[in-house]
């Protein structure tokens, strides 16, 4: 964030544009990586986090681990449900 | 100036595609590359996505930017979050896309890879997506309802409960089918039947590695269980040569069947997170990491068709399965054109993670034109083998013979030139014993599959890994729909039941469990053991009936689709509804008449068990039958089909009796009356 001094435009621009390419891959792989969890019904644990730290401030959230089995009961045990297609 | 500019680029898309799709449709005696279909496939769909789903999101619709969403107005981190739509979009499909896709194409090539073709593309533009879309959108607006409620809110309770009932006979039968497509696929092959028994231990060890060791580590576990599979192919080779082993192995279909039934009902049995849910892990990354893979191996290695562009079974009476091609070529390709079932997911867990409404459009209607892209390929594959050995794979025994020999020379007289040789020389190639008789799509995808892949990857000494692997990784994904179904199956039933015993609603009860169970899985494992032991093969009888209620949900999918219309007042649009809904109600009603009512005895069940019945009366055999208590069995399955096919109708005929009674009131009605869930701006945050 902080190590290009700045000014330096004629060798920012280039260094900009690298930067911005490698976030773009980072936000990419994160996107991918959440959407292979989703595909097996797990959201994104972050998001219930913030969710839970912007909705019920102080309350106990659930560990990683019982947010995975929380999330597992509920794809596969839930009443009816049909998570696929033939 | 600007605005012709911005649609000139579309017109050279849409040029691209006539060309490609003249190509293909026009071609006469010299084969053609598979990236013509490819190329026809994809402008195709560039196309639709451009300007009917725009047309469709904007005016039929009139999807709205600033409308809160279920996943804004629920978020609890859990079910309802608000999701990137490209993320949400992989859920989507991997929901969507199965085994349907895959071998509905297959079965259709019986006719010659055009009138496939057409029907996919045609089909998934004005039917499937603008089905799938259309089901997001109303469920969206209506906090993520599911398609039973969003039926019984919009038409009444009693077209609701008839929509539920058909929905559960949908699934036994879908089971069934399945079922069969893995007994077909792993009968007299030890290498196919150890891969796939191996799948149980490894999923068990995923399990309890994700449940006590590492929890909730799925990558790690996945890849752990990938390299473990990938052992087991191998392994299954060491096995299927092992003078020991190699007939241990070595199962036929009756046996098969009563393992799977077993399996079933044990798996629906014990905990999710012990079986289900890995197996679910590894087919779900297998299946789209399998797709991907077709894809690449199709754009490079561009194979020739070998099928012709239209056989003379386009007429009728192929072997694969029965019947002219309308209407049993639109009910054969079910997903892939339009698929009931999906009516189901859209109204599922998607639209309760919608972030805007206006994803809907690339969601719903996108995620379909993948799917449907899937089924090309599937086409593809299935095409570019020798049009011979597709039809040695996939014509019963009764019909072609069961030796090389009887089959080679039957093949001749239809016009189809393949050796003895070539078919004993397939199996080696495929590391099986034969590969008569193999109907059910699965055998023959994996044969086309291992053609294109082992040119990109491992020469012909890798032929045939790449066949089990195909093979596995269909029986993968099949035995979780199993598993998965008859859970869901029995829930459904409990519900049903419930209604009459109370004591059956309670899902925390064991026994009250263990009953509906066993009568969900003794009802999908009747079909199944009906269509082993029938001397045609089967997937004749079972494919249709799958077929047809597939595509009736469809149908009733789309007049919910149609009352909403209707409700909103925007019936002046409806047509976009009405068009697909009265095509499938076509097809299916013709379909449903002629598999009970028509004189054909290959085609009419009804006659075919009256042929028998005589046979029986007279104290003749008729073959293939080879005892009068065999003949019994067919005459009894042969009425319980046909019953199935009525209620089938019965249900169809229901649903549009109350979605017209709806329209005419809304017509009737001086406001909307559709029942949204009141407009609430979104969020600031959200925009």
């Amino acid at each position: 964030m902080s190590g290009d001094p700045a000014g330096s435009s004629s060798a920012g621009r280039p260094l900009q544009a690298a930067r911005d390419a490698v976030q773009a891959v980072a936000t990419g792989g994160r996107y991918l990586a959440q959407s292979l969890r989703l595909m097996v019904g797990l959201p994104d644990y972050d998001a219930y986090l913030s969710h839970q730290e912007r909705t019920h401030p102080g309350e106990p959230v659930m560990s990683y681990a019982e947010f995975f089995r929380d999330r597992q009961d509920a794809r596969y045990g839930g009443k009816g449900r049909i998570g696929r297609c033939c | 100036m600007s605005h012709i500019r911005r649609h000139l680029v579309w017109l050279a898309v849409a040029l691209l595609g006539a060309w490609a799709l003249g190509t293909v449709a026009l071609t006469r005696g010299e084969s053609i590359s598979a990236l013509w279909i490819v190329v026809a496939a994809v402008c195709v769909y560039l196309i639709a996505y451009r300007y009917y789903s725009l047309f469709i999101a904007q005016r039929v619709l009139g999807l709205d930017a600033t409308r809160s969403t279920p996943a804004w107005r629920h978020n609890d981190g859990l079910d309802y979050v608000p999701t990137n739509k490209h993320v949400l979009f992989g859920h989507h499909f991997a929901a969507i896309a199965g085994a349907g896709p895959l071998v509905g194409p297959v079965l259709a090539a019986q006719m010659g890879y055009v009138p496939g073709l057409l029907w996919l593309l045609a089909g998934v533009v004005f039917a499937g997506a603008v089905q799938d879309f259309i089901v997001l959108f109303i469920s969206t607006r209506r906090d993520g309802r599911s398609l039973g409620d969003l039926v019984k809110q919009e038409m009444g309770t009693v077209p609701g409960l008839i929509a539920l009932f058909g929905t559960f006979m949908i699934m036994i039968i879908i089971l069934a089918v399945l079922a069969l497509i893995v007994v077909k696929a792993l009968a007299e092959s030890p290498w196919g039947a150890f891969t796939v028994a191996a799948t149980i231990p490894v999923a068990l060890f995923m399990g309890v590695y994700l449940r006590y060791i590492r929890p909730g580590r799925i990558a790690e576990v996945s890849v752990i269980g990938f390299v473990l599979l990938m052992a087991a192919i191998f392994g299954g080779q060491a096995v299927a040569a092992d003078p020991v082993w190699g007939p241990a192995f070595t199962f036929d279909g009756k046996t098969l069947t009563w393992m799977l039934i077993g399996y079933g009902f044990i798996a629906a049995s014990l905990p999710v997170w012990l079986l289900l849910a890995p197996r679910d892990y590894l087919s779900t990354f297998l299946k789209i990491g399998t797709i991907v893979a077709l894809a690449i191996g199709i754009v490079v290695v561009a194979p020739t068709l070998e099928m012709p562009p239209i056989t003379q079974f386009a007429q009728g009476n192929g072997p694969v399965w029965s019947g002219s091609l309308f209407p049993f070529l639109f009910i054969t390709i079910a997903c892939g054109a339009v698929s009931g079932f999906h009516a189901l997911i859209s109204s599922g867990t998607t639209p309760k993670m919608l972030e805007n409404e206006t994803h809907a459009r690339y969601i719903g209607y996108g995620g379909m034109l993948a799917e449907s892209f899937v089924a090309v390929m599937a086409l593809v594959a299935a095409s570019c083998i020798n049009p011979g050995i597709y039809f040695a794979m996939n014509s019963p025994a009764a019909l072609v013979g069961s030796t090389p020999d009887a089959v080679a020379a039957t093949l001749s007289t239809w016009g189809f030139v393949v050796t003895p040789e070539m078919l004993v020389q397939t199996a080696k190639d495929v590391g099986e014993h034969t590969i008569l008789g193999r109907a059910g799509g699965a055998p023959t995808l994996a044969v086309g599959m291992a053609h294109i892949l082992h040119q990109v990857a491992g020469g012909p000494a890798m032929m045939a890994f790449w066949y089990h692997f195909a093979i596995l990784f269909e029986a993968l994904f099949i035995l979780t729909a199993v598993d998965a179904g008859t859970r869901a199956g029995r829930f459904m039933l409990q519900d049903l039941l419930g209604s009459f015993v109370p004591a059956l609603k309670r899902t925390d009860s064991l026994p009250a469990n263990l009953i509906a169970t066993a009568l969900c899985v003794g009802a999908w494992g009747y079909f199944l053991y009906q269509g082993v032991v029938d001397p045609l093969g089967g997937i004749n009888t079972l494919w249709p009936l799958f077929g047809i209620s597939n595509q009736m949900l469809a149908a009733v999918a789309l007049m919910l689709g149609t009352v909403v219309l209707f409700r909103m007042k925007r019936e002046r649009f409806a047509w976009v509804t009405i068009a697909p809904a009265a095509w499938l109600l076509a097809c299916t009603l013709t379909a449903g008449w002629q598999k009970i009512f028509s004189a054909d005895p290959k085609v009419g069940f009804l006659s075919h068990a009256a042929k028998y019945a005589d046979g029986i009366a007279q104290g003749t055999v008729i073959a293939p039958a080879k005892t009068v208590e065999a003949m019994s069995r067919i005459v009894l399955n042969d009425r319980i089909n046909a019953g199935l096919c009525a209620l089938f109708i019965f249900v169809v005929l229901s649903v549009l009796f109350y979605s017209v009674r709806a329209c005419l009131q809304a017509r009737a009605a001086n406001r909307p009356t559709a029942h949204e869930t009141p407009f609430e701006a979104l969020p600031e945050a959200a925009r």
